[in-house]
């Protein structure tokens, strides 16, 4: 084996994947939800939907969610690789285990909340990426554009929808555990710790779980309010 | 005090194990635990039954021989402190205890309680030296050290290498183990010289003996009878990560030491 | 017999210069050539097995606990002297190796402690080497500290974990040589038996404890660095499984025991708090820097520390400082003991079982504050108030006496050989640098220097007229040697009796600590050495061990190591008969001075005892090495 290949499957490479892919994510998110605030908007939709024209069609912001794909890809697979792994080192499980008291909760029970988070994105995929790109999507057009997809009535019929708003919230609520783990391990796995900055890392990172599930959260809540 | 014990009991590797309970009256609070099971095996034997076997060595939390999973936790309820530390004042008079040994692929058991913690010595032996011989060094002064970096080092250097941290660990790893030995002497300029091969062999080694990975739960820090922190498993990874991408060696473990 | 010590010729300081120049070398291509077993992975057997290995000599090296990292080397707290001169406090291997003879109370030799002085410094320089994080001052520089009541400040320390991190260090360099292939490591095994062929030392019988196989292992040398045998007293500070089993099958082979009865007694651990005590915890010696050591004037039976704060000033006895006005709490380790057992003899003894005399902080702490206090001795404090669940900083602490570590040992000559050829003991295992009273800081010394600095030049002078031929172990002597190994294990196996290998060994070390520990009688002695006697005959005729031999067995493990303990513990009392005198450690109550202190009869006792085995339940024979001092002049110690 060379040496790039027996770094990246080593387990210190493993983690290492893991943490890039999750920082990029996390990096991927802060945009994704900067575009989404659009909804937010009293518009009609207009800013969204050249948002998302914008989104689908730019080449630079095509790559980069290429690499976003890449990266949720390598992110579920070595999840994956590392949970079967993990078990095998413990065959005979402990007939008492008591791990509340030496550990948080989240931390333990990241593969869960990625399983929901990733079913999320299986029905979030399905309803609007899915649509967007190979669907049949009704147009609109605004002054000064031309004919653009309005994927604007798309989200607002889904979000319309109670389950829907439901699966939302409690989707986001998973992200938000997850990254408040997710954040600070990340860091620590790419050997950033430091008695300075690794308070200012993990405030950040709870910051970051809260704050950013929470304002994705809102726009279905807000959305299905305003069509009542 | 009165306690009722829930022990595991394995003959052998081979044999398949099980719990067996046992009552135990008379205890003294100012018992160590260990005392109580010593209590508990003279009564076994005296009845002609085969006494509970446990490894223990210096009772005093330095040699980290003793190791058991009491109720759900490495070396029981208290934190910083080795099986052998702890005292039966530590538990209410009537409690069940369960008394399980340490549980990972890489630690075998060998009878009851007793594991085979030998992985352990394979990876000091892959790397976790300074790879200098008797005589020829040079004075001890010669390459003055500052107390925080000797601090710090001393602070990894307290590994007793009882394997609590495996044991706690949901993913059985072992990285706080040899974290603590990369980071001892990555931070030392005496064994900054081979911090590399050292980080890449030692690692490697961890590997091959089937431990889990780090998904920093940061339980181990938390059972340590040393309180060795993360903070060195950042330094491992740091190192490793360097290493892997900056050292001369192109494939895997490659004999760096004269044969 | 007579006894060679072989030391060289010349003046003190010039001994091991020239020896090493005069002794045999063995070249550096023939050194693979030779085989060597080193029993234990303590300071002494790690630090050798690995400085052998990297000479290129093949190492087979066996311990009996699950990893060679937890030899009992590794619960030394307080630290490892040098003559560095590092503090320029007036140091030098001449003043290192004078308070060495001198603490020994006269009783070992000039030169192996003088050549002790001399290696100790290249001691550090290794271990900083190895990566052992010793204290540093500000400067990056090491730092020392005075220790046990020595005038100079030449204590090297790592915490209060010194010899975890010197043995950790030598651990590191033996690990280095296993993966070298150069040294074959065998844990959970524990040597049964020395095998002798035509007086040489040609190999071992080892028990596997795992899976109970015994077997024969050949080589050129055996060295033996097995530690010393305090649990003859069952309680000690010693860990639970420290033995005297192989220097004692070795003495039985012909190894001359010297000095069995010089035990040192610490007089700072936590007292016994009942029957199903099962060893003892040091706390260190430095707390009578501060703490104040006091019984009540009249007895008070099953007195607590709550209790003791509301004792008033004038009904305390602050014992030390009223009988050794000039050192007070300070005085020497032996005195300071002995005293203590005095007040509890006297029915002045606190606690639960009346065998514990308190040390009090409470003076100091309302004069440094309880920060200054917490800063010097928080980790000591925490330890004792996990154990005893008291507050040392609201409750004086209580203290006793412990069987700490054993001065005598093998007998060995100046190149660490005893007196059958091929044979080494190294470390606690032998007898030879402290004499009858060991410092602090001076066993961490000791190991090491024998294992880096010594054996590695002294063996090549046996080895080099050795044949490289190794004796198969299908020989006649290794056959007979397994054979009396396993008759053994069988023995014990089949007593089938009624009482526990703890009970004998705790009523075994109840007899030792009784009558030959701190003070002893010519009276008391004859007595143990009665019971003595009668419990072992009981033992083999009412011992109970389950199991078998082919599995993991500790209650055999045990049983075989009380068994030998139940023999040494007879020729340390016989060893406390004929040495009439007081003298280190112990105390003999026919030899005192008018006021009651310990006297030394140097013109009849300035000897090293040395025992020869001559058959079962024979009498052993007394051979004595006289010591001879040329470069310090005998004093009588005075600590008023």
């Amino acid at each position: 084996m060379n040496w790039l290949s027996q770094t990246l499957t080593s387990s210190l490479g493993k983690k290492l994947i893991m943490a890039l892919t999750g920082l990029f994510l996390i990096l991927f998110l802060t945009g994704h939800l900067l575009g989404n605030l659009q909804l937010l908007k009293d518009d009609g939709g207009q800013a969204f939907n050249e948002y998302a024209k914008f989104m689908t069609t730019t080449p630079v912001i095509k790559i980069l969610s290429y690499l976003t794909y890449i990266c949720i890809i390598l992110h579920v697979i070595y999840s994956l690789i590392l949970t079967i792994h993990n078990r095998k080192a413990r065959p005979i499980k402990y007939a008492v285990s008591r791990q509340s008291e030496n550990s948080v909760w989240t931390s333990r029970n990241m593969g869960i909340l990625g399983t929901i988070v990733l079913l999320f994105l299986v029905i979030h995929l399905r309803s609007f990426w899915y649509e967007m790109h190979y669907g049949s999507i009704p147009t609109i057009e605004y002054e000064g554009g031309g004919q653009i997809k309005n994927l604007y009535q798309i989200v607002v019929e889904a979000f319309s929808q109670l389950w829907y708003v439901i699966l939302y919230v409690v989707s986001m609520a998973a992200l938000a555990f997850h990254l408040s783990h997710g954040f600070q391990s990340a860091f620590q796995t790419l050997g950033l710790r430091h008695q300075k900055y690794t308070p200012i890392i993990k405030s950040a990172g709870l910051l970051f779980a809260i704050l950013v599930p929470a304002l994705f959260a809102l726009q279905p809540v807000y959305i299905y309010l305003k069509n009542l | 005090m009165y306690f009722k014990l829930k022990i595991w009991r394995q003959k052998s590797p081979e044999d398949k194990g099980g719990f067996q309970s046992y009552e135990l009256d008379d205890v003294s609070p100012d018992m160590s635990f260990l005392e109580m099971i010593d209590v508990l095996n003279e009564s076994l034997e005296r009845k002609g039954g085969e006494p509970v076997h446990f490894d223990h060595d210096c009772r005093e939390g330095i040699c980290g021989t003793c190791g058991m999973f009491i109720n759900g936790r490495p070396h029981g309820p208290q934190r910083g402190i080795a099986t052998c530390q702890l005292h039966m004042r530590s538990f209410n008079d009537g409690d069940t205890i369960t008394i399980e040994p340490w549980r990972a692929r890489s630690f075998p058991v060998i009878k009851d309680l007793v594991v085979d913690r030998s992985a352990f010595d394979r990876i000091i032996q892959a790397g976790g030296f300074v790879s200098v011989s008797t005589g020829g060094v040079p004075d001890a002064n010669e390459i003055p050290i500052s107390t925080s970096i000797a601090n710090e080092a001393m602070d990894a250097a307290s590994c007793i290498g009882c394997g609590a941290c495996v044991a706690a660990c949901k993913n059985a790893s072992a990285m706080l183990f040899v974290a603590a030995k990369i980071s001892q002497l990555a931070l030392l300029p005496q064994g900054k010289i081979e911090a590399k091969t050292r980080a890449e062999n030692m690692v490697e080694q961890m590997d091959k003996e089937g431990f889990g990975t780090c998904t920093n739960t940061e339980a181990c820090e938390a059972e340590c009878p040393k309180e060795i922190g993360l903070v060195h498993i950042a330094r491992m990874n740091r190192e490793y990560y360097f290493a892997k991408q900056s050292s001369e060696s192109l494939s895997e473990r490659e004999k760096v030491h004269e044969g | 017999m007579n006894l060679d010590a072989k030391i060289p010729e010349g003046p003190l300081v010039e001994k091991w210069t020239r020896h090493k120049f005069n002794i045999k070398l063995v070249n550096p291509a023939n050194k693979r050539k030779y085989d060597i077993i080193v029993i234990g992975t303590g300071l002494a057997g790690a630090s050798a097995a690995a400085s052998l290995a990297e000479l290129g000599y093949n190492i087979k090296s066996f311990c009996f606990q699950d990893s060679p990292r937890r030899a009992h080397s590794i619960a030394a707290q307080g630290g490892i002297n040098a003559s560095k001169n590092y503090q320029n406090d007036g140091d030098s291997d001449y003043r290192l190796f004078y308070d060495t003879i001198k603490g020994g109370d006269y009783r070992s030799r000039e030169a192996n402690v003088y050549r002790l002085a001399e290696v100790s410094s290249s001691i550090i320089d290794q271990c900083v080497a190895q990566g052992v994080p010793f204290a540093r001052e500000y400067g990056g520089l090491l730092d020392n500290r005075s220790f046990g009541g020595a005038q100079v400040s030449r204590t090297f320390y790592a915490r209060g974990q010194t010899g975890q991190q010197l043995l950790l260090g030598a651990y590191s360099a033996i690990s280095r040589q296993i993966a070298n292939g150069m040294v074959q490591i065998f844990p959970r095994t524990e040597m049964l038996d020395l095998v002798v062929v035509d007086g040489q030392a040609r190999g071992v019988v080892v028990r596997d404890l795992v899976t109970g196989k015994i077997e024969s292992h050949s080589s050129h040398a055996v060295i033996l660095a097995t530690g010393g045998y305090g649990n003859v007293f069952y309680l000690s500070t010693n860990a639970m499984a420290s033995n005297a089993t192989a220097a004692w099958r070795a003495h039985k082979r012909g190894a001359l025991f010297a000095n069995p009865c010089f035990t040192q007694i610490h007089p700072t651990c936590i007292p016994v708090s009942g029957e199903h005590q099962s060893k003892l915890t040091l706390m260190s010696e430095s707390l009578r820097n501060d703490g104040r050591i006091w019984v009540p004037k009249k007895g008070i039976k099953g007195l607590t520390a709550k209790d003791a704060v509301h004792i008033p000033e004038e009904e305390r006895d602050y014992f030390l400082e009223r009988r050794y006005p000039s050192f007070g709490n300070l005085v020497p380790r032996d005195v300071a003991s002995r005293n203590a057992k005095m007040m509890c003899d006297e029915g002045r003894g606190v606690g639960a079982t009346g065998l514990a005399v308190f040390l009090d902080f409470a003076d100091t702490i309302q004069r440094d504050g309880r920060d200054m206090i917490e800063q010097k001795y928080g980790n000591l404090f925490d330890m004792y108030k996990q154990i005893t669940a008291d507050d040392p900083y609201d409750v004086p602490m209580m203290i006793y006496p412990a069987v700490h570590y054993t001065m005598g040992g093998l007998w060995v000559d100046y190149n660490l050989m005893t007196n059958i050829n091929g044979l080494y003991a190294l470390g606690e295992c032998n007898f030879s640098d402290h004499g009858a009273n060991r410092l602090g800081a001076s066993a961490l010394m000791q190991g090491l220097a024998d294992g880096y600095f010594v054996i590695p030049y002294t063996i090549g002078d046996y080895l080099a007229g050795m044949p490289y031929e190794k004796i198969p172990v299908d020989y006649e002597a290794f056959q007979l040697a397994e054979k009396n190994v396993k008759d053994r294990i069988e023995n014990l196996l089949k007593i089938n009796g009624n009482r526990t290998v703890d009970d004998f060994h705790k009523e075994l070390g109840k007899i030792m600590w009784d009558y030959c520990g701190m003070a002893r009688n010519e009276e008391g002695l004859r007595h143990a050495k009665q019971e003595v006697i009668r419990l072992r005959d009981e033992f083999w005729k009412d011992l109970k061990v389950t199991g078998t031999n082919d599995e993991l067995n500790m209650s055999l493990e045990k049983a075989n190591r009380v068994a030998d303990f139940f023999e040494l513990g007879e020729l340390m009392i016989d060893d406390a008969l004929q040495r009439r005198e007081s003298c280190g450690g112990h105390f003999r109550e026919e030899s005192q001075t008018e006021e009651g202190e310990a006297l030394r009869i140097d013109d009849e006792f300035s000897f090293v005892a040395a025992w020869n085995f001559t058959g079962k339940d024979q009498p052993e024979e007394l051979i004595k090495e006289e010591l001879v001092f040329e470069n310090v002049k005998l004093t009588q110690r005075s600590y008023k």
